[in-house]
């Protein structure tokens, strides 16, 4: 029966809907539409977000709850499961709509707190702690004294346009993506554009590459277009390589489809009829959202051969990288996707000539490509008013780090890091002082608060010498030690390097091994010991710019980044480290000395069973000490001790 | 030993460019690369079995020895870093004795660190199977593994 009313709906939205030339549909159409996308609910609708974010929270037992919830008291109602709002702090977040009355959105509604919630909203005795605010178009009844969505500075001071499906209705759902529009402009596309068209339209509306490096994506259409060949590839490169940035896959996971719909409009610029969705490994839900969209868009004829008797083929396939940071430089994927080390090659070529099986490629990001079917419905013009004079649209972040508020966010080019950081996040967590903003990952650089005023623009930040990277951001306060923070990136690159070229191989080898000296716990302290340690940092510099000149791809080029600007922004810590054996954040465990406060200990014994070198010793009810050569600093006794009698210096 | 015949089956004879995918549907079949395995894949491939070694051991996620019956997943992202990652990853690295891609003599424990896992507000993160442990510090580690021992040996 089931699969005789999907055929049904099916013929329904692609005959009726998708088929049809102009945008006003016949009123039986439209109110069809309008029940697929649940615009006046008869029941009550509990919307529970369940994205990675929201799962790794909980959501997956709330949903559970939710629906034994309404088992039990027999309330007739509907559970969709949407994605991440944006704001990660209040995953997992729940938001209920009943008949008439405008959205609830709750926070942090995790399965033992479903209950209470429910009760309270259906018997009208609201539960205000959990209460972020109330979202509602016209038409439905407000809620008194709750705050509307768009006054809370998070959502305020953001531009959602990419992200304006998220959270409001089900990404599993291809039905319910059409029914909102999705899709007509792939089919618009195809019969009123010619190949050099979407192109041009593309190019003038002035978006450019979200990757990173923001090359004009039109332009790099074109370039494939132009090239003469039998076949060509699109690749949609998913793999987030940031270790600390995951904007993409959230968004991916959040309107899968309208992912396949850029790829197919950016597959038909360049009369490509494969593309290969290169997706990061590891990440078991934004895969399987996939897979299961592309089966439903395929089922739907929205990708296969002869598209909607347009005469367009296009195959999609998904293919899981198999774990190297390299791989995100287009030629390292390329070798990949064609089953080989992922090593990068020189260029040129580039692979709009030589790409894929030496055929002309366009590889494009995830966020890039987000925005194609916006702009081709909304036209060049639309996308121009957004933005600054070089750099059009929007970008999206994954805020992360130390931030009162954090997720997944998406702001106006143009838009100031100050605002990021107070206005969006609201400051930092537990009221530390703010340090740094770190952008770009591993190849980035950190913004200090000198610099937070800077907008986000490609070319202004490259003045600057910072790298606009794919989209993390973290913000770092005072309890993270920058010299730290260099060594650990550095490790990470140094993990990662391909080994191919020596400047990248040897280069971050060595420069990991002078920042670990300089945390490293002193065995003998002289004075040629601090000597030497100077010495190193006069050497990083040397490798860092022999680095940069010299290494072949841009990992190994842009690897000494994140040490370079913190060396030049934060240079008193590195000294600090380096004469003073001292880390201020307490950080670093070999500079890190402990002792135990003789007043204040009770002799309790906890730090002494909890030590994992046995480096405490007393006896019971009388208080204990460190021994310091023993001590590897781990910091265990200064975490477990109930009496703060645990000193560190 | 079906297996991987009928993984094999959905490839085409002598594609070198599914090498990648058939290694990688392989490992979800059995957990690792088996040596038996490799030699299979490099008969179908019409591949030595060095290149093939050579391009496994390059990519992070292929590991050549069975993994734990507990396998956990330990997040290096960057933000569970700033959060003390290092001292819960040390602190599993101390307990189990193993590194990471190894898998403890009893054949309990393995793990391995990925990439920010999308938590990043929970950090640090550990993922077993499909259950995810959050704001994990190192002195729950040894506690966190006692309750894990026992699942390992449900299993």
């Amino acid at each position: 029966m089931k699969g005789k009313e999907t055929n049904e709906l099916m013929t329904f939205l692609t005959e009726e809907v998708l088929m049809h030339s102009s945008d006003i549909v016949p009123a039986a159409t439209a109110k069809r539409l309008a029940e697929i996308r649940r615009d006046k609910p008869s029941v009550p609708v509990i919307y529970i977000s369940s994205g990675s974010a929201s799962i790794i929270a909980g959501s997956e037992q709330s949903a559970a709850a939710a629906d034994l919830y309404l088992k039990d008291m027999g309330i007739s109602g509907l559970i969709v499961r949407t994605t991440c709002h944006g704001p990660a702090v209040f995953e997992p977040m729940v938001c209920i709509h009943l008949p008439g009355k405008n959205k609830l959105i709750f926070r942090n509604i995790t399965e033992d707190k479903i209950e209470a919630t429910l009760n309270g909203v259906f018997h009208n005795d609201m539960p205000e702690e959990d209460l972020v605010a109330q979202s509602g178009s016209t038409g439905f009844e407000a809620w008194h004294d709750i705050p509307f969505i768009e006054d809370i500075p998070f959502y305020r001071m953001q531009k959602r346009v990419v992200l304006d499906n998220c959270a409001c209705f089900d990404p599993e759902s291809i039905e319910e993506y059409i029914a909102r529009g999705g899709y007509r402009t792939f089919l618009k596309t195809i019969r009123n554009y010619t190949h050099l068209e979407v192109c041009d339209l593309i190019e003038r509306s002035g978006l450019r590459g979200r990757s990173g490096g923001g090359f004009t994506t039109g332009l790099k259409w074109k370039y494939a277009l132009n090239s003469p060949s039998d076949n060509r590839y699109l690749i949609c490169n998913a793999k987030e390589s940031d270790p600390g940035s995951y904007a993409d896959r959230a968004v991916l996971e959040g309107d899968p489809h309208r992912l396949i719909e850029g790829i197919c409009i950016a597959s038909y610029a360049i009369g490509a009829s494969n593309a290969v969705i290169f997706l990061k490994t590891g990440s078991p839900h934004p895969l399987a959202r996939l897979r299961k969209a592309l089966e439903a868009a395929r089922e739907y004829g929205i990708i296969g051969h002869n598209i909607l008797s347009s005469g367009f083929n296009l195959d999609i396939v998904i293919r899981e990288e198999a774990g190297a940071f390299v791989c995100g430089e287009e030629t390292a994927l390329i070798g990949s996707l064609e089953g080989k080390r992922g090593m990068p090659e020189l260029k040129p070529p580039y692979p709009t000539s030589h790409g894929l099986f030496g055929k002309p490629t366009v590889i494009n990001n995830v966020e890039t490509l987000m925005n194609v079917p916006l702009i081709m419905a909304r036209g060049p013009e639309w996308f121009r008013t957004m933005g600054t004079a070089g750099s059009k649209g929007t970008k999206l972040f994954s805020l992360g780090g130390r931030g009162r508020y954090t997720g997944l966010i998406e702001v106006e080019m143009g838009t100031t890091f100050r605002t990021i950081v107070e206005g969006i996040s609201d400051g930092i967590k537990d009221g530390r002082a703010f340090k740094a903003l770190q952008i770009g990952g591993p190849s980035g650089t950190f913004i200090t608060e000198k610099n937070l005023d800077l907008q986000i623009d490609f070319d202004l930040l490259r003045a600057q010498g910072i790298a606009m990277g794919s989209g993390g951001l973290i913000i770092i306060d005072e309890t993270t030690c920058m010299v730290d923070f260099v060594r650990y990136y550095m490790e990470f690159i140094h993990k990662e390097s391909c080994g191919k070229c020596i400047p990248c191989r040897e280069g971050t080898g060595r420069m990991l091994e002078i920042l670990e000296n300089i945390i490293r716990k002193p065995h003998t302290e002289d004075s040629n010991a601090t000597l030497e340690r100077f010495k190193g940092v006069m050497q990083l510099e040397i490798i860092a710019s022999v680095m940069k000149d010299t290494s072949l791809c841009g990992l190994g080029q842009t690897a000494p980044n994140p040490f370079i600007s913190a060396l030049s922004n934060y240079r008193e810590e590195f000294e600090e480290h380096i004469f003073d054996r001292r880390c201020r954040a307490n950080v670093c465990r070999g500079l890190r000395t402990f002792s135990i406060d003789v007043d204040k200990c009770t002799g309790c014994t906890v730090c002494a069973s909890k030590c994992p070198v046995n480096a405490i010793y007393g006896t019971r009810l009388q208080p204990f000490f460190v021994v310091d050569d023993k001590c590897i600093g781990c910091g265990i006794c200064y975490d477990v001790c109930k009496f703060s009698a645990v000193t560190v210096r | 030993m079906r297996k991987i015949e009928d993984i094999l089956k959905q490839y085409r004879a002598g594609s070198h460019e599914n090498l990648i995918p058939i290694l990688q549907d392989v490992q979800a079949e059995e957990g690792y690369l088996s040596e038996n395995a490799i030699v299979q894949i490099g008969r179908f491939l019409e591949m030595s079995t060095t290149k093939i070694y050579g391009l496994a051991t390059f990519y992070d996620r292929f590991r050549f020895t069975p993994s734990g019956r507990v396998h956990m997943r330990i997040c290096d992202g960057t933000t569970c870093f700033i959060n003390g990652s290092e001292a819960v990853i040390r602190a599993i690295r101390d307990n189990l004795g193993i590194e990471q891609g190894q898998t403890t003599r009893d054949g309990r424990f393995s793990y391995e660190l990925t990439s920010c896992m999308g938590g990043c507000n929970e950090g640090p993160v550990v993922c077993v199977g499909e259950k995810f442990h959050v704001h994990v510090k190192a002195e729950e580690v040894p506690e966190m593994i006692t309750k894990l021992k026992a699942l390992a040996d449900l299993k």
